[in-house]
């Protein structure tokens, strides 16, 4: 019998795959680390690997379309004498004039104030529009100080002290020069068309102790009005919300590694900071150790879509949740209407990611004049506001599935985790069984 | 110090003893000013090193600082005359706005960090990182400054009558240095640069409104940025 050798398909490194490959030719070819916008593209344990229980004979239901289920949230309650009351726990989170257009800021403010939320500036100052549309706007203030001014702290509905994101925790930012307009620069102190960095630390403050002495000087120039909101990026999240708390926060927002950035290397969004999923137990745990849950809220951010994930944060111990991305796939990011000339630019819509460069299709994140013009944004802000009716009314339809009759009262005991990872980082049970891995001994 | 003196000559100023007032009713006095109103003097007493004192100010008051205080002394300012008759604790005049802070002794770090407009004048010496980010702000220092002073500095000038510490001007952007005395050492992008006419008329300009007046412009050396960094190239990477 003759033998014939069969054939075998040629097999791929799952270590050095296509797309190690390519990267590996391109930083070979251009010498240059990717930077990219968006957050982790990584795959990781997410709220989709939990599921909720709903209820059975020990849990009776609410009537989905009769029985109330209230979704409002009271932000700031801690010190703060104007506390902001929204009619959904689906915020928005900051995103920058600058990295963003006018029209795509304006259309989020609408969207938002349609939805009885709020929206939040960025890294590069209020602007009149922004400020105009937004019935509850959060003001940030960031380590670069762009466009910072007590007369918009005061105009505020409540201020964010960013410390970090998820999508970079321990980073800064750089708005490359071609972003750079005559408005921006104006309102950023510096010329136009060159690379405007954002520093990593704050300039005159380093510290839990020194924090509280900021927020004190804030509460000082605000006359103890708005809220004060601490931001912080998914990396040590019990002993953050623990500081934040100690220096005096009246809100924690935490940010897990899926949440976005306007531009950061593609190294730093993949490799540093935790899953949002990772985050929120240690986060709240640190609230109840101090005594301070729902006395201090948290919000937690880094890609929620949809109103399941909105329930799901609420039911670990969230008071709101906030949203970018996602938010501005609302309005119009990535859509495929643009597909042909996402092509030209080398990607596909659902990929497209070099939000630095300017050049968007869909006139979101640029600011070249000719596509900002495509963005309609009475048009957008109703999608946002859409969406954001949506979500809030699938995180009711759950809850009321779990007998609660407000989105505050979902409990981890409404939870069961598909793996075991996620088990273990939601400490909820994996599904069938009562095993927390961790917990008890195992 | 006889406080007495003091308060007879202006019968008009309000006194805020913070041994005895708290902090809050000090600020929300000043934020209660009304455009246009006569009662405009302040002294403040005790201070004690407190913290935010005569911050969020957006009216054209004058405050009186008994004493040394803590961070963030005249924050925000905008358009007040505050004077500290003592030192100053981190982040004086932080994010000024206009108008103008005196300090009669030293200051912590990041004097005047992030100012965007008004002069700010230190009497003494300045600790580190002097003019952070500072974005329009004028600051004359009649001592000298400590180590990255003017760290990614924007825009406005820092005059400084001593020597200043290390990297000086590291990652500047449009800030104008002067400074007298010697530089311990420049940081990435930070170099000395002609001093020009229009240059030496500025800086007698900024030492007259300091308070300066038996030291020449011709004694300074003037630094700025290279602009080498201004856009991202990776041959610069081994510059930061």
């Amino acid at each position: 019998m003759s033998y014939h050798n069969p054939y075998t398909p040629p097999r791929k490194s799952a270590t050095f795959d296509d797309y190690t490959l390519a990267e590996i030719r391109r930083a070979a070819a251009t010498g240059i680390y990717d930077i990219r916008g968006a957050g982790t593209k990584r795959k990781v344990p997410h709220f989709d690997d939990l599921l909720f229980l709903g209820a059975s004979i020990s849990r009776y239901p609410l009537e989905g379309y009769r029985e109330k289920c209230d979704t409002t949230v009271v932000l700031g309650s801690r010190f703060a004498r104007k506390p902001i009351t929204l009619k959904t726990p689906i915020t928005i989170a900051g995103m920058s004039f600058g990295a963003l257009s006018g029209n795509a800021k304006e259309a989020l403010g609408r969207g938002a104030t349609i939805a009885g939320t709020s929206t939040t500036t960025g890294d590069g100052g209020m602007t009149d529009e922004e400020r105009g549309h937004s019935q509850t706007l959060v003001y940030q203030y960031l380590p670069s100080r762009y466009g910072m001014n007590p007369k918009d702290l005061r105009r505020a509905d409540a201020i964010e002290v960013v410390v970090g994101q998820g999508a970079k925790p321990g980073g800064g930012g750089m708005l490359l020069g071609q972003k750079i307009s005559d408005r921006v620069a104006n309102m950023r102190n510096l010329p136009k068309g060159i690379d405007q960095r954002s520093a990593c630390r704050h300039p005159d403050w380093t510290g839990p102790d020194d924090l509280e002495i900021k927020i004190l000087e804030l509460r000082e120039i605000t006359d103890w009005e708005k809220p004060i909101y601490v931001k912080v990026g998914g990396a040590r999240p019990y002993y953050d919300t623990a500081l934040a708390v100690k220096a005096g926060a009246d809100v924690v927002v935490l940010d897990g590694m899926q949440g976005g950035t306007a531009a950061t290397q593609d190294v730093f969004i993949e490799n540093v900071g935790m899953p949002t999923l990772a985050c929120i137990r240690p986060a709240v745990q640190a609230l109840q150790d101090l005594g301070m849950h729902r006395k201090v809220q948290l919000i937690i951010s880094g890609g929620v879509r949809s109103g399941a994930d909105v329930a799901k944060a609420l039911a670990l111990g969230a008071d709101a949740v906030a949203i970018g991305t996602a938010a501005l796939v609302a309005i119009g990011d990535n859509d495929p209407h643009w597909e042909e000339e996402y092509q030209k630019l080398g990607t596909t819509a659902g990929a497209y990611d070099d939000w630095h460069e300017g050049k968007d299709p869909a006139g979101i994140t640029t600011q070249d004049p000719e596509l900002m013009m495509r963005l309609d944004p009475v048009a957008a802000g109703r999608r946002l506001a859409n969406y954001l009716k949506v979500m809030t009314l699938e995180a009711q339809t759950i809850a009321r599935a779990c007998g609660k009759n407000h989105l505050h009262n979902l409990e981890p005991e409404d939870l069961v985790a598909l793996t075991i990872e996620a088990s273990a980082m939601a400490q909820v049970p994996l599904a069938g069984t009562s095993w927390i891995p961790g917990k008890g001994g195992f | 110090m006889d406080i007495s003196v003091k308060r007879e000559s202006l019968e008009a100023m309000r006194v805020f003893d913070l041994a005895t007032t708290p902090l809050r009713e000090l600020n929300s006095a000043l934020h209660a000013i009304a455009p246009g109103t006569n009662d405009t003097n302040f002294e403040v007493v005790n201070p004690r090193g407190s913290h935010a004192v005569a911050v969020g100010i957006d009216q054209p008051v004058t405050v009186e600082v008994r004493g040394s205080v803590g961070y963030y002394c005249a924050g925000m300012n905008d358009g007040g005359t505050v004077t500290v008759h003592g030192s100053a604790g981190p982040g004086v005049a932080e994010n000024m706005m206009s108008g103008t802070v005196v300090i009669e002794g030293d200051a912590s770090q990041y004097a005047g960090a992030t100012g965007r407009g008004g002069l700010l004048v230190i009497k003494g010496n300045a600790a580190s990182r002097c003019g952070i980010s500072m974005k329009g702000i004028d600051i004359v220092v009649h001592g000298s400054i400590g180590h990255m002073s003017a760290f990614m500095g924007q825009s406005g000038h820092l005059v400084v009558l001593g020597d200043a510490g290390d990297a000086l001007g590291d990652s500047l952007y449009e800030a104008k240095l002067f400074v007298r005395g010697a530089v311990k050492s420049l940081g990435a992008d930070c170099i000395e640069k002609e001093m020009r006419s229009e240059h030496l008329a500025k800086l007698a300009e900024l030492l007259a409104r300091a308070g300066v007046t038996d030291v020449s412009p011709t004694e300074f050396k003037r630094y700025g940025s290279a602009r080498k960094l201004y856009n991202f190239n990776i041959d610069n990477a081994e510059a930061y």
